[in-house]
């Protein structure tokens, strides 16, 4: 038991650590449930590229990284957007630009400091093991936000998950709620980059979510086996890290990724069997074999 | 805005209709009233669907008039009912077939209104008549295109609305759907709904009220006996109707 509880009840630094991972893998939960359904994983993965040029600036400028990567958020919606709109490109063309150009520009911006070396590395990976009070504060502050606005949102939510139309045609804005999804995602990606790190904050939002997605035929459903999963990540990937000497973020996301290829198995598996228990059916039943084929 | 059984559900003159700022189709003009059904027929690509888009408000119209139960398109959710051509969403969404039968409501409902008995009794009658209910519990992902269609037109008809907007509702169904789409059809045009429904089917015309045959261009409209001529059928497909 020691060995399962010991590392989290002898170290405070560790039981924060929990805490914060806990509430970013219910936060990415619910936002991930959506990203999942409607296919905005890529964008995810561009918001979070978008926030380093912010952060790394505020950083340099003194002031806060959240403010920062929340700008830098902003800004990659804004000329998705822009792009999207103005040019008639392909909203996956919008996005890889902005995403390169955003993640360059970050790397330049480092690359011009020589004592900003250890900050980016806490920005792209987290700083799971240096999480205070404040930064739970405000994560919770964001999972409230989040869990609201997608309690309110739900049903344009998921009519833009099936079909834009459908949105439309039942009155609701596609624009608008289309938008309101991709802030949601942004403060998920701006309240997580701290934990886990803006290269890995995708795999807390992609990862449980579509583990739900496996099992889950309703969308609450789908965000509580989301939720579930992504907290046990947390536990065994900070247990794993802790034990092992490993890196803390990355050990959480890789195990939520192990935790998906495991489920994806299953259902793989149990799709096997149920096949060959129909063709066993078909050999016990000939009559019905050759009513079938003739 | 609600219209009488004498005033007519959709009104449209000289209507333009395209995206952005060019025209696909223009000149499209015809007078429904409830209970009567409008058919599109043309090839891919003639123009059909964009017509359908326009009159449920996903596209502005290019020039002309158009009113749809006495008001612009799009701006009565819970009145109009449109079933587009099938989602991709369909073939990766693990919601179950009941709760996307449910999303036809949302429209009655908007944000916040709670879905009550009468929502409830709307989805599951709707099952019951396209046949979805026998997989009302299963993820949509996982049945068929037949099936899948089945409960698109489910959710269609969930809403309860007074006209329906159909593009292409027997595309993927087998002969038994093909029949069954013609009889909700019929259904719902016997309670004053009004139908308008693009299709390649040349048979959907036989009980419709009017017809307009498109190729990119009005090739004709009118009744379905005065539209679908040997000359106006060879002009747009090659071939005609066997006599």
């Amino acid at each position: 038991m020691d060995f399962l509880f010991g590392p989290f009840t002898d170290n405070e630094f560790l039981r924060l650590s929990l805490v914060a991972t806990c509430i970013v893998a219910v936060t990415c939960a619910i936002a991930g449930a959506f990203v999942v359904l409607r296919g905005l994983a890529f964008v995810g993965d561009a918001l979070a590229h978008g926030v380093v040029p912010g952060v790394a600036i505020a950083l340099l400028a003194g002031f806060s990284g959240v403010l920062g990567a929340a700008i830098g958020a902003a800004v990659m919606m804004g000329g998705v957007g822009v792009v999207n709109r103005r040019f008639r490109l392909s909203n996956d063309t919008a996005i890889g630009l902005l995403f390169v150009g955003m993640l360059a520009l970050g790397v330049i911006i480092q690359s011009r400091s020589e004592s900003f070396a250890g900050d980016l590395t806490a920005v792209l990976f987290g700083e799971v093991l240096g999480i205070t009070w404040s930064d739970i504060a405000w994560q919770v502050v964001a999972l409230v936000v989040v869990a609201g606005t997608a309690w309110v949102c739900r049903r344009p939510f998921l009519l833009l998950s099936f079909d834009e139309g459908l949105a439309a045609t039942s009155g609701f804005s596609v624009r608008r709620f289309a938008n309101i999804l991709l802030a949601m995602v942004a403060l998920t990606v701006v309240a997580s980059f701290q934990t886990v790190g803006t290269l890995l904050v995708l795999g807390m939002l992609v990862a449980p979510a579509a583990t739900g997605a496996l099992f889950g035929r309703r969308i609450l459903t789908v965000v509580a086996i989301a939720a579930v999963v992504g907290v046990v990540s947390s536990y065994v990937g900070l247990l794993l890290s802790y034990h092992a000497d490993l890196a803390a973020s990355a050990s959480i996301v890789l195990t939520a990724v192990v935790v998906f290829a495991l489920a994806a198995s299953i259902v793989e598996i149990r799709r096997w069997l149920e096949h060959r228990r129909d063709i066993h059916h078909l050999h016990d039943h000939p009559h019905f074999h050759e009513h079938v084929h003739h | 805005m609600s219209t009488t059984d004498d005033s007519p559900s959709i009104v449209a003159t000289s209507l333009a209709v395209g995206y952005g700022h060019r025209p696909v189709v223009d000149g499209v003009g015809f007078t429904l009233f409830p209970g009567q059904m409008l058919v599109l027929i043309g090839t891919n690509g003639s123009g059909k669907s964009t017509l359908l888009k326009t009159l449920a408000g996903l596209l502005v119209t290019q020039g002309g008039e158009l009113s749809v139960l006495g008001g612009r398109p799009g701006t009565q959710p819970s009145r109009v009912a449109y079933l587009p051509q099938h989602p991709v969403s369909s073939h990766t969404l693990p919601l179950r077939v009941e709760d996307v039968v449910t999303m036809g409501r949302f429209a009655r409902r908007g944000l916040f209104g709670r879905l009550n008995d009468d929502d409830r009794d709307a989805v599951a009658r709707s099952m019951q008549r396209t046949g979805a209910s026998a997989y009302a519990q299963r993820p949509l992902r996982d049945l068929s295109g037949g099936q899948q269609q089945r409960a698109h037109l489910a959710q269609v008809l969930a809403r309860g609305a007074e006209v329906l907007l159909l593009d292409e509702p027997t595309a993927g169904l087998d002969v038994a759907g093909r029949r069954l789409v013609a009889d909700l059809v019929e259904e719902e045009r016997a309670r004053g709904v009004t139908v308008v429904m693009a299709t390649h089917e040349l048979g959907d015309a036989e009980t419709a009220d009017a017809a307009i045959l498109l190729a990119q261009r009005v090739v004709a409209q009118g009744s379905p006996g005065e539209v679908l001529t040997d000359a106006s059928l060879r002009e747009v497909f090659g071939f005609t109707q066997p006599h």
